[in-house]
């Protein structure tokens, strides 16, 4: 299925946000994650499918003040 | 003494990790600081999040997650439940801002986040104006924490309206305050903790000046002078002179 993640498109096959990100170089990463807008946590990844066309956000620590 | 959601901060500096020229400089500064705090942001992963982290983690003290650049009280609580996930802390400095030229708080997502967050659990971190009326909402919405502004977020103009600050130190006595953002000298950050407030966050003043690990070095000494000065009981100024050395017993010349 077609997402777009961090505004750029990738194919991935899911079927879950778990996988998903596993496929994308994420898997052990520390990162937050929201789908659509959403918050979706660590612990619900595994548990929250994708469908096609999906908006995908995942964050990371950044500088910040 | 007044805490931060049951933490002690000593010193009571709390540190900015953006705009230092390397992350090296970043870690001097943070040493040279002594800083009990280092605030954190997210972003987009874009490959050096996870480098970043080691060396935020590296440095051994509390990481207060921001929301920095959220404009709307949705987007600063979905990035607070995103920072709660990433960082494992329920801390969070909440910014919703309301105008891009000022930086400042939107008064009115500040407390519908604030009052959203605190009931699900974060210990909030408000960054506000000096504003006394606002401050008793925000408490009001389960803020036990106030940041009021000493100026716009970067300005480096110190501590824009004292009478604003002191009217709402006064106002809340029992409430930690942090003056956040705009601090641009040492002296402001003395100025900050000598009026009673509890800590100050910087960031732009020790990242971009000349030489940050000597700047670091110098807000760690204003800031210890100015809660020793604080405890000391300052004198009340006067407008009018009066003589220290005594005047009985002056020589008839």
């Amino acid at each position: 299925m077609r997402l777009e993640v961090n505004g750029d498109h990738h194919e991935v096959t899911g079927p879950t946000l778990a996988d998903a990100l596993t496929e994308l170089g994420w898997g052990e990463a520390r990162v937050a994650t929201a789908l659509n807008g959403i918050f979706v946590a660590r612990a619900a990844r595994g548990e929250t499918d994708l469908k096609d066309g999906d908006r995908l956000e995942v964050l990371a620590p950044m500088q910040g003040g | 003494m007044r805490d931060f959601y049951g933490i002690t901060l000593a010193p009571p500096l709390m540190l900015g990790t953006a705009q230092y020229p390397s992350p090296a400089v970043l870690e001097a500064a943070f040493r040279a600081s002594g800083a009990s705090v280092a605030t954190v942001s997210l972003r987009r992963e874009g490959g050096q999040g996870q480098g970043f982290w080691k060396v935020i983690k590296g440095l051994g003290v509390h990481v207060l997650p921001n929301t920095a650049g959220c404009h709307s009280a949705r987007e600063a609580i979905t990035t607070a439940q995103m920072a709660r996930d990433l960082f494992e802390t329920n801390w969070i400095k909440l910014e919703v801002i309301g105008h891009t030229d000022t930086l400042q708080p939107d008064p009115f997502g500040l407390l519908e986040a604030t009052e959203a967050l605190a009931a699900d659990g974060f210990e909030v971190f408000p960054y506000t104006t000096e504003d006394q009326v606002l401050a008793a909402y925000l408490l009001q919405a389960g803020a036990k924490v106030l940041m009021p502004w000493g100026a716009p977020i970067g300005s480096g103009l110190g501590l824009n309206n004292r009478y604003g600050l002191k009217t709402l130190r006064a106002a809340f006595p029992d409430v930690p305050m942090v003056i956040d953002a705009g601090l641009g000298l040492p002296s402001h950050a003395a100025h900050a903790l000598e009026m009673g407030f509890d800590a100050v966050l910087l960031n732009t003043a020790v990242a971009q000046a000349g030489d940050p690990v000597a700047m670091a070095r110098a807000f760690a000494l204003a800031v210890e002078a100015g809660q020793s000065a604080h405890a000391a009981d300052p004198m009340a100024p006067r407008d009018m002179a009066h003589p220290s050395t005594p005047v009985v017993g002056k020589a008839w010349l």
